[in-house]
């Protein structure tokens, strides 16, 4: 029968808060200070975003390492639709970023405007958001370095 | 290690929006059908173990609901992981080994489409520096899949799997998404999230499937055809997609190592690769060669219920062992994005 | 809960990461029956074909027997107190006068308890076996929900004896 089962709409919603720790809590104080901080690795590189702990051999680290503000795309996707949730409300690309000095890359928005625009190993910068706090969104996104 | 087996499997028909029934509604037939075939009295089943996710509905606990559908009472010995359901198999091999039971039931049900799932699997990502930036499940396997066509693939190898695998769905009467498309026509189709079609990626299904294992004399008195797990192994990679090699699946390597899959030739696969650029990367992982069949159910692209495609995996493949038309079989599940968690399961006839 | 948010001075220390996700909850089938029925202000349980036990409201399955349940029961919209607490502690969100009454009633007919409001009574007066109604909203204000059932209240007749509703304490 149409109509016989029942819709509701149910909002699930969880204020999270969560405790970042020394190496994150450092990363994140700097994002605030417009600086970007990676942490040494036991084999010596430098891993952005920073873990507590070494991914190969579980070692805690602690030696905070400054590195760039801009680097290379190392893999992209381009997003033709962004959905509410996503950080741009334009057409734009996820990347993978690996910034000057790193050895690992983030995940960020990349505002490039067109998909002509991307292609891998392009230049890329950050783009500061206004009124930072400590988090990942202090990065508002990346732009790429050539100017279209 | 004792020999178990699997002796029964059912399934749900996947579909998009199972608007009628409840998870319960829906697990209940499968379970009850799992149990049938598989000659082994419900009150007599030693051991219950289910996987599923309470994020896929919104409703907190809803695991605990689906325990309606087993009849658990008086009390019963059970267990749940907020996983694939193919990890509860893990658990219920692993129960088994203790001696002291000689069957399990295990189940999985998901009803993604009261949610909006791509952006529900967000929830699954490093919660610090990835998840506030709300990526959706789509754009991240996007990410790998550029990546693995830059390290020297083309877009028409993804377009031949989807292809394969639909076409191979026509034959699965479970499956929701079948159609004979060429990859040339597929490729004509507009980019999703670039460099993904919609046919590079699984559609969303509402489902359940049920698994019943016996250890050695039970499943040999309650099955012509037992197939045994001669190996199974899982393991997974880190939590930051940027320190992983995404055009490789390393973890399904040593897993399909620990579980034996190179001991011997290999009749089928099915292969848990909800995308379909995955499947490429999971044959390479395990050295299946072009002579292995794989997935002959149609695979993830034509029927993904969530936390319960690689359970689902494990019954097909199980299931080709029992009806005689392999002698071994391979079933893979993953986890996670990007390939992060994967499980793999070999499953022999006897010799 | 900081009012004044943290002091860019100091070291990060947290972050805030809300979850918000949309879903169209559904209930199936057998509880929109049940709440169809609501509407029209009947209380439709399910019968288990195994061990004939009456789930109200039923959710299409026997969790005891894992069977499901077809059969459909029109049940009594009265029934016996057989457990019950006194709030009286304020909460978030709370909308009813303290002290007030939760219980769990069997409707005539049912096998499970249901759980509603106790009101139209002094909290003190409460007890097992107590024999209650259902008061109704209007007819014109009944929705597919429990809320169209405003309250249950002591019925007036004698208690229930307790041989009548000790399996279902």
């Amino acid at each position: 029968m149409a109509g016989e089962i029942l819709v509701a709409t149910n909002v699930l919603e969880y204020p999270y808060t969560r405790t970042v720790g020394p190496v994150l809590g450092a990363f994140f104080t700097g994002l605030r200070e417009g600086r970007i901080q990676g942490v040494r690795a036991a084999d010596g590189r430098v891993l952005v975003p920073p873990t507590e702990y070494d991914p190969l051999t579980s070692e805690e680290l602690t030696e905070m390492v400054d590195v760039g503000q801009a680097g290379v795309v190392t893999t992209w996707a381009w997003v033709y639709a962004p959905r509410p949730l996503h950080p741009l409300d334009r057409p734009f690309a996820w990347v993978l970023v690996r910034l000057d000095g790193a050895d690992t890359s983030m995940l960020h928005a990349l505002d490039a405007g067109e998909p002509e625009r991307m292609s891998t190993g392009m230049r890329v910068r950050v783009r500061w958001r206004e009124g930072r706090v400590g988090e990942i969104q202090d990065i508002a996104c990346f732009e790429p370095e050539t100017p279209s | 290690m004792r020999d178990v087996a699997v002796v029964a499997f059912a399934q749900s028909r996947a579909v998009r929006a199972e608007e009628g029934a409840n998870e319960v509604e829906i697990l209940m037939p499968v379970v009850s059908a799992a149990i049938e075939r598989s000659g082994v009295p419900r009150k007599e089943i030693g051991f219950t173990v289910s996987g599923s996710c309470d994020y896929l509905a919104g409703v907190p606990f809803a695991f605990v609901q689906g325990l309606d559908a087993v009849g658990a009472w008086p009390p019963i010995r059970e267990s749940h992981v907020e996983m694939d359901g193919a990890w509860a198999l893990y658990e219920a091999w692993v129960r088994l080994q203790h001696g002291d039971v000689d069957s399990a039931l295990v189940y999985a049900f998901g009803k993604s489409s009261l949610g909006d799932l791509p952006q529900v699997l967000t929830l699954q990502l490093d919660p610090y520096c990835m998840a506030p930036l709300w990526p959706d499940s789509i754009s991240i396997a996007a990410l790998q899949a550029r990546a693995w066509l830059e390290a020297g693939h083309d877009e028409r190898e993804m377009a031949e799997v989807a292809a394969r695998s639909r076409k191979a769905a026509l034959a699965n009467p479970m499956a929701q998404v079948a159609q004979d498309l060429t990859p040339e026509e597929l490729l004509k189709q507009p980019y999703l999230v670039s460099p993904l079609r919609r046919h590079d990626c699984p559609p969303i299904s509402d489902g359940a499937a049920a698994v019943v294992l016996a250890a050695g004399g039970l499943a040999r008195e309650v099955s012509e055809r037992p197939a045994w797990i001669r190996g199974i192994d899982h393991r997974i990679e880190p939590h930051g997609l940027g320190v992983r090699d995404l055009t490789h699946s390393p973890s399904t390597r040593l897993a399909g190592e620990r579980a034996g899959v190179g001991r011997a030739t290999v009749d089928v696969a099915e292969l848990h690769a909800p995308f379909s650029f995955q499947e490429v990367i999971l044959r390479q992982a395990l050295g299946l060669g072009p002579d292995v069949e794989v997935n002959p159910s149609g695979g993830a692209l034509a029927a993904n219920v969530m936390m319960g495609a690689g359970l689902v995996r494990i019954g097909e493949a199980a299931g080709r062992v029992s009806d005689g038309g392999a002698g071994r079989a391979v079933a893979h599940a993953t986890s996670g994005p990007c390939l992060q968690q994967n499980l793999v399961c070999v499953l022999e006839a006897d010799q | 809960m900081t009012e004044a948010g943290p002091d860019p001075n100091e070291p990060v220390r947290s972050i805030r990461a809300p979850v918000h996700l949309e879903y169209h909850f559904m209930p199936g089938r057998a509880s929109s029956r049940f709440l169809r029925g609501v509407e029209q202000g009947r209380l439709l349980g399910q019968r288990c074909p195994q061990c004939a036990k009456v789930y109200v409201p039923p959710r299409g399955a026997c969790a005891a027997c894992g069977v499901p349940t077809d059969e459909e029961v029109e049940v009594a919209d009265r029934g016996t107190v057989t457990t019950f607490c006194v709030v009286n502690v304020p909460f978030h969100g709370q909308k009813i006068k303290l002290p007030y009454v939760s219980a769990t009633i069997l409707l005539d007919g049912a096998d499970i308890g249901l759980f509603h409001l106790l009101q139209e009574v002094d909290a003190e007066k409460v007890h097992m076996g107590m024999r209650v109604e259902a008061v109704w909203a209007p007819p014109e204000q009944r929705k597919p929900t429990l809320e169209s059932i405003l309250h249950f209240r002591p019925s007036g007749e004698p208690d229930a004896d307790y041989e009548t509703y000790k399996d279902h304490v």
